[in-house]
């Protein structure tokens, strides 16, 4: 594995609270994403992001507002790192005008231009062609933008990754790769499909990596800002794998899991190794805030999600005659 | 296939040159190269080699290799990358060198990028051109001599240009690279070395307006790419019977003009379509449809297809032959809307 080329950042309070209200705010989202579809409220699936949140936002902190990011089908997590507004995140979800495609994207989707969200997308491993497209234009736009590129474990399976790893370690693209390994591709172990180590993937093509544990934000966030600090000063792409567990299902209505994997182990990583728990400690640890304004965060977040559920429960569906439009542009 | 080079095509221009298809291609890229600072060509052997049809020679003499970049053979991935500089900022023209490959991007193509304006609800945009080539009678076998230009217009969200001419392609190359939505375009292998005039200066051809190559006034042949000199060629055998036959070519298939091909349709009331993709389920059955349904109560026979045997291509000429539509076909096809043998 590749040593730290910069020391870890320091984490003041104001960050840690920040990283803490975001990963709450996603926890919270995604818990009443899971309601509504258990009531039949939204359309469709989704797929939770519930246990990896401190991926999304230990990353995300470390980029700026103009830098990229192309997300997954389990990407709710990453659009709300970003910057997204949990109302427009729900109305997206219920098919709403309101929503960040005008209902036309869905739950697999969302793109947020304004943060430089290029999308989350349903085809495993489709958009890291377009995370590295979106470094190589920032590199030839004589921009220091960058570009971070998250896909989940189940998509080492895919060609493409290979294919444009390759050119971004060729043509010093500036991009992070990083690798969310909750273990399961889909209802599958990823033992049981992915031979070989999965850092020393990004070995072969000389890009350096670090494996990090996806559950300590501290961690992610110090190394995400290593490979950060390394694509902006033009020096090439990093791949950062982050080790994580999905508590839901590979999507909502995926309830039954016991012939892919034991309660005990569910049970396990949610009372060991859960992100919001660990930070939580942290932070008291490091007496940046005490437990009533921890609770006092939760609770903020958790009326501004319950609020913006309602709203997007009350808004107005796209005209029908919208179909039509967006086909092409101009 | 008869050689297009032998077929005058009649366009009248102000201070043209004779110039080849490849030519005009790449005065079209260095042009919008030249033009814009956003536009740059990826692609495998692009820059020093100029591609093995050496449409893009010189390109790189003149532009450097930040871009015209030859990449590695991944095709998925130089039209992932291009897709992604597209949605931020870029022009990318990505080179795929045979049709046949678009096998290998489409998931980039169908799935990503003609989806991105549409999933986003018309907040993210996807300027890509990609160009690739169509045609087979290079002896180059059923992995090098497809055309799956259907293939790619059945997906919306992309636009689909393939000029037969070397003016065509110069102007509607322009105009792709132009064009906010991604454009593939196809280029004939076969048509590299044809020639034509084209005029000295900066021009343009609109995408959805297709061009009257021939008029007249028994049958109207719609023909796409190279099987345009195709259709002239049946234009000229059928003259000597007597025929007076009009060629069309839609130019882009998306968008298409619908309105001149019925408008020749109705004016005939007799068309033959022709296509060098296989007959099934091809772009030629779509042509056929737009005329059936638009131009029915002037037609005075079924709208016939003249398109590629629905087998793989074969390797042997003696086999490869058979396989696409050639001037005498499609003059004897004419000929029996008008009951003669």
């Amino acid at each position: 594995m590749a040593t730290a080329a910069v020391p870890a950042p320091l984490i003041g309070a104001d960050l840690a609270l920040r990283m803490y209200e975001q990963m709450q705010r996603i926890r919270a989202f995604e818990e009443r994403v899971d309601q509504l579809y258990r009531s039949a409220k939204m359309p469709g699936l989704a797929h939770l992001y519930v246990g990896q949140e401190a991926v999304a936002v230990g990353v995300c902190e470390a980029l700026r507002r103009d830098d990229f990011i192309t997300s997954t089908h389990r990407g709710h997590g990453h659009c709300l790192a970003k910057g997204a507004a949990v109302e427009r995140m729900f109305c997206e979800l219920l098919g709403k005008e309101e929503g960040y495609c005008r209902g036309k994207g869905g739950s697999m989707h969302i793109a947020d231009h304004e943060n430089g969200n290029l999308g989350a997308n349903a085809i495993v491993g489709g958009s890291t062609g377009i995370a590295t497209g979106a470094a190589f234009s920032a590199k030839a736009r004589g921009s220091d933008q960058i570009a971070a590129c998250f896909f989940g474990e189940g998509a080492l399976g895919q060609g493409v990754l290979y294919e444009v790893m390759n050119m971004a370690a060729l043509w010093t693209l500036p991009v992070v790769y990083v690798c969310e390994n909750n273990s399961y591709n889909e209802y599958t172990h990823y033992r049981e499909t992915t031979a070989g180590g999965l850092t020393e993937r990004a070995a072969a093509f000389g890009i350096p990596q670090e494996a990090v544990d996806g559950q300590d934000v501290l961690a992610v966030y110090a190394a995400a800002t290593r490979a950060v600090e390394r694509a902006r000063r033009r020096e090439g792409p990093s791949f950062l794998l982050c080790e994580t567990y999905r508590y839901h299902g590979h999507h909502v209505g995926d309830v039954d899991r016991a012939y892919y994997r034991s309660k005990e182990e569910e049970e396990q990583w949610k009372a060991e190794r859960d992100p919001l728990q660990i930070l939580r400690a942290w932070i008291l640890e490091k007496g940046f805030a005490d437990e009533e304004v921890l609770e006092q965060t939760a609770e903020r977040v958790e009326t501004e999600v319950a609020a913006a559920a309602e709203h997007a429960l009350a808004a107005p569906f796209p005209d029908p005659s919208e179909v039509g439009e967006h086909v092409y542009a101009g | 296939m008869s050689t297009p080079a032998e077929v005058a095509v009649p366009k009248e221009h102000e201070g043209t040159r004779e110039i080849s298809l490849a030519q005009a291609v790449n005065e079209a890229l260095a042009e919008e190269l030249r033009r814009d600072p956003a536009v740059f060509l990826i692609g495998e052997d692009v820059a020093e080699a100029g591609t093995p049809f050496k449409v893009t020679s010189g390109l790189v003499e003149e532009f450097g290799p930040e871009r015209v970049l030859d990449s590695p053979i991944s095709e998925a991935g130089i039209t992932g990358i291009g897709l992604g500089a597209a949605m931020t900022g870029m022009r990318p023209v990505v080179d795929i060198m045979f049709g046949d490959f678009l096998t290998l991007v489409m998931d980039q193509l169908a799935n990503q990028a003609a989806k991105v304006h549409y999933m986003s609800g018309g907040r993210l945009q996807a300027p890509l051109t990609l160009r690739t080539t169509l045609g087979a009678t290079r002896r180059s076998a059923a992995q090098h001599s497809q055309s799956l230009h259907a293939w790619v217009a059945h997906v919306p969200g992309l636009k689909v240009a393939l000029p037969s001419t070397p003016y065509d392609a110069k102007g509607l190359l322009k105009t792709a690279i132009r064009d906010d939505n991604p454009v593939v375009f196809f280029e004939d292998k076969m048509m590299f070395a044809v020639k034509g005039p084209v005029p000295d200066g900066e021009y343009t051809i609109p995408f959805g307006v297709a061009d009257v190559k021939r008029e007249g006034e028994d049958v109207t042949i719609v023909a796409t790419s190279s099987m345009v000199y195709v259709g002239l060629e049946a234009a000229e055998l059928l003259a000597d019977d007597g025929v007076s036959a009009e060629v069309v070519d839609p130019r882009t298939l998306v968008p298409l003009d619908r309105e001149t091909l019925v408008a020749s349709a109705k004016k005939t009331g007799r068309v033959v379509v022709v296509d060098e993709g296989h007959t099934s389920y091809g772009a030629s059955a779509e042509l056929a449809a737009a005329i059936a349904e638009d131009a029915f109560y002037w037609l005075d026979a079924p709208v016939r297809r003249a398109a590629a045997m629905d087998v793989p291509v074969p390797f042997s000429p003696v086999l490869e032959d058979q396989t696409v539509p050639t001037p005498e076909s499609v003059a004897a096809l004419s000929k029996s809307l008008l009951g003669k043998a």
